[in-house]
């Protein structure tokens, strides 16, 4: 008899050893001459314990974790094919806390599965969203899509079935679905699992949104960064259209980003997609009716549209009655930086940030204590743990000046400066910047300046009115996010951690 | 830039053109292309891609330049491109990025004069729960302390 095993193949669980620990399996199976199968499954999402090995046996999946090529000797000795007892033993994974907490719509399959197996995604419930869709009219799939509550899951939070209602109106011979995948920010790495993890969900998205606005063909947009997303999302696009449920009357294609932060921003992503500089468009004319190309576009997150399978399938009672206030359904929240169980944690909203950091993500990893979360990628406020009881939802978020973003948290320990977090925002901003708008073009570089003397004790306060003038600036005047949101990292590390900045020395007094 | 010319190159560039001139959109696939086949985007070929796209040397020049990708000289011999984005400084870039530093004696952002070793930054690979992280010569590697970064700073002064 054959024993499945499984051994990731996700970027992150590669890029700490799991090829060399599927080599190591491959080799100790045939030296004891046991018959195995090896699945390069997708990563849990868990990434504090890749690699994860998991072995299919008479009880379930059992895992073990994390694993290093040097522990399979140890492992096979230890009776890994049978689920054999072991330090590293883990059990059934759903037991893991971190993984029986979350509730799973969008992430249900990831890890389970082969991510190319169209039969795994069958078997798994794959492609019911996109029949349930197929027999709906487009305005009646867009209507399910806006009554789940769904909002954009790339930070905006705007509502997609609206999104998508506006483009079916939208007049034209020729429409797009775009995805944006250009998930830049730090601390962020969802979109990265999704497509490595399940590329025929998003696939399947696809075609939804397509079926819903009457779009004949759809871009994946993918940064170069992501390899791996790269090659699984092009291969299940490959595989869907040779299974005959793309490519009639819709197909798509990957395009890959080449290193510019701003084609996040969905405009310079259109703009990248033409050919052109990543340069931010002024809106109006939204994109849902002059597009890419010209043409009406539906722009969204990959998250977005790996939410809508479910919703089709399921309906849009079973998404929207998960969540909190007006952000409905399920977020999936990227725990990272100085965590002890850093990974995915898909959960309904309303979370406090606090439960989330202290309880599910462990504390920092260092032994350390946390003094900051910076939530929301390089464009998210510093949140200190007085503002650890905010729930997760996109309004709480804005009352306490900050953003939910793409879900990331970046948890930092007591040794972190905020004053170089500050400025780091701002350098980042100057670099990044598509230098169509002055406030962010110009406004960015000034305000590296404007912290250096701040820090250095130059005409502190004076210092200090320039830059919240200079971040009110940019707050009002950038044309897009990545000006407009800068001064929420800088504002948030200066209001909550003034001794950072050479102010009244607070901490230290009080120890 | 002045090279002799080289018939490969210049094949293997009218290919990718003839490839990519008819999608919409071509430019970003087409250059990504060309550097992969020729190591980076020549200046001389510029004028050429301009020309079957029907733009101009300035729109494919702004675009090259625009993008942190796309390089007018072929890279190091060996490239590491070490995450320096929040989520890794929260665990430990600034102390890797110094230990390859001293290995290498290159900043991060340089490269050695013998173009052996870029050490280049690059702002998030997704890896962030597991950083630091770094991109060696395309590989990824992570959790870049104690001994794995001791086997990388050794390796890459082998």
């Amino acid at each position: 008899m054959t024993v499945r095993v499984y051994v990731p193949g996700d970027m992150a669980a590669v890029a700490v050893g799991a090829d060399q620990v599927a080599g190591a399996i491959t080799s100790a199976a045939g030296a004891a001459g046991i018959d195995i199968t090896l699945v390069r499954n997708g990563s849990r999402g868990l990434f504090t314990l890749e690699t994860l090995v998991e072995v299919e046996t008479p009880r379930g999946r059992i895992g073990y974790g994390p694993v290093d090529a040097v522990d399979v000797p140890g492992l096979v000795a230890a009776g890994l094919f049978e689920g054999g007892a072991h330090p590293l033993r883990l059990g059934r994974p759903e037991t893991i806390p971190f993984l029986a907490r979350q509730t799973r719509l969008t992430f249900a399959r990831a890890g389970l599965t082969d991510p190319l197996s169209l039969a795994d995604y069958r078997a798994h419930g794959g492609l019911k969203g996109l029949e349930a869709a197929l027999a709906l009219s487009p305005a009646e799939v867009a209507a399910r899509v806006k009554a789940s509550g769904l909002r954009g899951r790339g930070g905006a939070g705007f509502p997609t079935g609206i999104k998508w209602e506006t483009v079916l109106a939208a007049p034209g011979p020729q429409k797009y679905i775009v995805c944006n995948a250009d998930e830049g920010d730090s601390g962020t790495f969802a979109d990265r699992l999704l497509m490595e993890a399940d590329p025929f969900l998003l696939v399947e998205g696809m075609a939804i949104a397509a079926h819903a606005v009457g779009a004949s063909y759809g871009y994946v947009y993918i940064r170069s960064e992501y390899p791996f997303a790269i090659a699984k999302m092009t291969a299940a696009i490959d595989l869907a259209r040779a299974d005959g449920w793309l490519g009639r009357g819709f197909d798509l294609e990957v395009r890959v980003g080449a290193g510019a932060y701003v084609c996040g921003e969905e405009t310079a992503l259109l703009e990248s997609l033409e050919g052109r500089r990543g340069q931010v468009r002024a809106k109006p004319p939204l994109p849902a009716h002059q597009g890419l190309f010209g043409r009406p576009t539906v722009i969204n997150n990959v998250l977005s549209l790996a939410a809508v399978p479910f919703i089709l399938s399921e309906g849009a009672d079973a998404y929207q009655e998960f969540g909190f206030g007006r952000s409905r359904g399920t977020l999936p929240i990227q725990l990272a930086g100085d965590v002890v169980h850093g990974g995915v944690f898909e959960t309904p909203f309303g979370l406090s940030l606090g439960e989330l950091v202290d309880d599910i993500a462990g504390g920092c990893a260092s032994g350390r204590a946390v003094r900051a979360v910076q939530v929301g990628g390089p464009l998210g406020a510093y949140f200190p743990r007085a503002l650890f009881d905010t729930p997760f939802d996109y309004e709480a978020f804005t009352a306490r000046g900050g953003l939910i973003g793409h879900g990331g948290v970046v948890v930092f320990n007591d040794t972190v400066d905020l004053a170089s977090q500050a400025r780091f925002a701002m350098e980042f901003c100057a670099a990044e910047s598509c230098g169509k708008c002055t406030p962010c073009r110009i406004g960015s570089t000034r305000g590296v300046e404007v912290i250096d003397r701040i820090v250095a004790g130059q005409a502190r306060e004076a210092n200090i009115a320039v830059l919240e003038d200079l971040c009110e600036t940019m707050k009002l005047g950038s044309l897009c996010a990545l000006g407009g949101f800068t001064p929420y990292p800088v504002m948030s590390a200066l209001d909550h951690f003034p001794e950072d900045f050479g102010g009244a020395d607070v901490r230290r007094a009080a120890e | 830039m002045t090279q002799p010319p080289d018939s490969a190159a210049d094949d293997a560039l009218d290919t990718l053109i003839a490839r990519h001139r008819d999608r919409p959109g071509a430019l970003l696939p087409l250059l990504h292309d060309v550097q992969h086949a020729l190591g980076c985007v020549p200046a001389d070929a510029v004028p050429r891609i301009a020309a079957a796209l029907n733009l101009s040397r300035a729109e494919v020049h702004g675009v090259v330049t625009f993008y942190a990708d796309f390089r007018a000289t072929p890279p190091a011999r060996r490239v590491v491109k070490l995450c320096m984005a929040e989520a890794c400084q929260a665990r430990g870039c600034h102390a890797a990025a110094a230990r390859l530093s001293a290995a290498t004696g290159l900043a991060v952002g340089e490269t050695a004069a013998d173009k052996s070793l870029s050490l280049e930054p690059i702002y998030c690979l997704g890896l962030c729960a597991s950083g630091p992280a770094a991109l060696v010569d395309d590989v990824p590697v992570a959790r870049l302390a104690g001994a794995r970064l001791d086997a990388l700073a050794a390796e890459l002064t082998r």
